[in-house]
């Protein structure tokens, strides 16, 4: 079959209630891409997920995995892809190899195909040492690496993850991005909804950022960050008495210059690499001692700022516990 | 790091239900392995029941026609078939609640194996009580005396019973929000309709309004079914209601009323719970 989208939302909605928690929300996942479904808690990325694979029926609108639509064939979306829940949903009394010879049962795979494959995971997600331990016993980055395993028993060609890394200590968070980077180029398409600006700038690319139900911008994260504002060029320079000197060498290149005394920080916009090297040859040229040059886009958190009205950060102290639902 | 690729998919058979729901049947039963303690409550449980009630009101407590032993042992194996829907309950409820239901639901398998794994091991898991408990039984003096076809229908009757109540479980589990609440829900209900029964005393000597309600109670009859089938008691006294004059009938009827009625609600709720 040519080339079509591995992941489709088709104006979903879903209604609790009085509640539209999704309310119209529309997106391509292109095949072997990631996207990420960014918002605050309680803007409708779990219910998407859920919508998308099957766990949920939509209130109305669609959604296609593989091709396959998930209200017509649920079947045949449920033998595409692999989902990560938002609390990982590994079995706590069966060791790490029994969980995945659970699922693997469930499936069907042949005994001994599945007994090469337990061990093939559980080498890869680094949990071979654990591997007949009750998964009562594993840490939180564990028990997330272990429901991922459990998620590619059948190596779906579709993967979701819902906000695989809440919870998780930024060390465990930076192993489970790189096996997520290792999944991708094996062909894998990744849906993963996350609060982290961090991480969908990390892994994604392209972004869907939603808040209250519905889609308010999409794009890669550079694009994101270019509607947010401009770049700017920051230099810290070596000693305070040069700051009037850089402060007035910079004015005659760019229109404005902020000056931080206490930092030794110079801000000035840029529109890009071409500025920044222009700026860094004059200052070579000056004689004056800098620290630091470099370029400096808004972040994510800029992003969300600039479109929302509010910050990503703001939420997360009102969140349910599902970090520590995790971790218990 | 040999990785699984895309393009190398495993071959994914179809597998039928019953082979669904044996895997998940054998998950359950890890569990049991993994916390042995999960099976106090048909194990220690009923055998101080026997001893409690054997020694401690046993001597208190006259029975015509047999020893207060003999006529406890079928109550405490009644209450054991009822007490399956408390585990049932208990344990779908957990599963829903750490997602375990949402893993296998994502998978290409009948959403039915869940219920009907689960249904399998609980059935299990109180057979284990039945077995332990008729030991316990024979230690202390109780016997079946009316052979071994009767014998074996008594326990059939248990059983259908017993699958009966995973209805009744079923759907307690599935509304419910958390195992604390299944807990304190099942064992208010449990203790009453267990307790005001002629399970462990005979209803002659209640109060005559409590009495009628007693002998109607669906486990009464499963009780009185029991009794009869085993040679364990006393024959209805003639002023007693319709299901101690037929007790066997009675408990059928019963199997049958509470899957009519709790099997479409439990199907219903665990639907509804797991749709949104």
């Amino acid at each position: 079959m040519a080339t079509q989208p591995a992941v489709e939302a088709i104006d979903l909605v879903k209604q609790f209630g009085t509640n539209r928690a999704v309310d119209g929300v529309s997106f391509v996942v292109p095949e072997g891409t990631v996207l990420g479904l960014l918002g605050p808690n309680g803007a409708g990325k779990t219910t998407t997920v859920r919508m998308l694979t099957t766990l949920s029926v939509p209130t109305s609108g669609t959604g296609r995995v593989a091709g396959h639509d998930v209200i017509k064939d649920p079947a045949a979306v449920r033998r595409s892809m692999g989902l990560t829940g938002q609390s990982a949903t590994i079995d706590e009394l069966l060791t790490g190899r029994e969980n995945i010879r659970l699922i693997g049962r469930l499936y069907g795979l042949p005994t001994s195909y599945l007994r090469k494959l337990a061990d093939e995971l559980l080498e890869r997600f680094l949990l071979a040492d654990a591997a007949d331990r009750i998964a009562k016993t594993y840490s939180g980055g564990m028990r997330r690496r272990l429901d991922l395993a459990v998620s590619l028993v059948a190596s779906p060609p579709v993967l979701f993850l819902d906000e695989p890394t809440t919870g998780l200590d930024p060390r465990s968070r930076a192993d489970l991005w790189e096996v997520l980077r290792g999944l991708v180029r094996d062909g894998t398409t990744l849906l993963l909804t996350t609060q982290y600006l961090e991480e969908a700038d990390h892994l994604a690319d392209e972004i869907i950022v939603i808040d209250k139900g519905k889609v308010i911008a999409a794009g890669t994260p550079t694009q994101l960050k270019d509607e947010a504002g401009r770049a700017a060029v920051v230099i810290t320079v070596s000693s305070e008495a040069d700051l009037p000197r850089a402060a007035e060498l910079l004015r005659r290149h760019t229109a404005e210059v902020h000056v931080e005394e206490v930092s030794r920080r110079l801000t000035a916009p840029a529109s890009g690499l071409s500025d920044m090297t222009r700026i860094a040859g004059v200052f070579a040229e000056s004689g004056i001692d800098i620290d630091d040059l470099g370029l400096k886009r808004p972040s994510l958190d800029d992003v969300f700022l600039h479109l929302t009205g509010h910050r990503a950060e703001d939420e997360l102290d009102t969140e349910t516990p599902t970090g520590q639902e995790a971790l218990r | 790091m040999t990785a699984v690729t895309v393009q190398d998919r495993p071959p994914i058979h179809e597998r039928t239900l019953l082979q669904q729901s044996l895997t998940v049947v054998w998950r359950n039963l890890l569990h049991i392995r993994r916390m042995p303690e999960m099976l106090l409550d048909v194990t220690i449980q009923p055998v101080m029941f026997v001893l409690l009630f054997a020694y401690v009101f046993g001597g208190s407590i006259s029975v015509q026609g047999t020893t207060y032993r003999e006529f406890l042992l079928p109550g405490i194996m009644a209450q054991t078939m009822v007490f399956s829907s408390a585990i049932v309950a208990l344990g779908l409820n957990s599963d829903l609640e750490k997602g375990i239901v949402d893993r296998f639901k994502s998978l290409p398998i009948s959403r039915a194996s869940v219920l009907v794994g689960r249904s399998l091991s609980s059935l299990i898991h109180s057979s284990i009580g039945i077995v332990v408990m008729g030991v316990t039984g024979l230690a202390v003096g109780w016997r079946i005396r009316e052979g071994f076809a009767n014998a074996v229908l008594a326990y059939l009757l248990l059983l259908l019973f017993g699958f009966s109540m995973i209805w009744l479980g079923i759907w307690v589990g599935s509304m419910l929000r958390s195992v604390e609440a299944v807990n304190g829900f099942m064992f208010t209900v449990m203790f009453p309709l267990t307790f005001v029964a002629n399970t462990f005393a005979p209803p002659e000597d209640m109060p005559s309004w409590l009495r009628v309600v007693a002998e109607w109670n669906p486990v009464s009859a499963l009780t009185a079914a029991c009794r009869e089938l085993w040679g364990n008691g006393p024959g209805a006294l003639p002023d007693a209601q319709w299901p101690m004059h037929h007790p066997v009938v009675a408990s059928i009827g019963w199997s049958i009323i509470f899957t009519a009625v709790f099997a479409p609600l439990a199907l219903l709720a665990f639907r509804r719970r797991s749709r949104d």
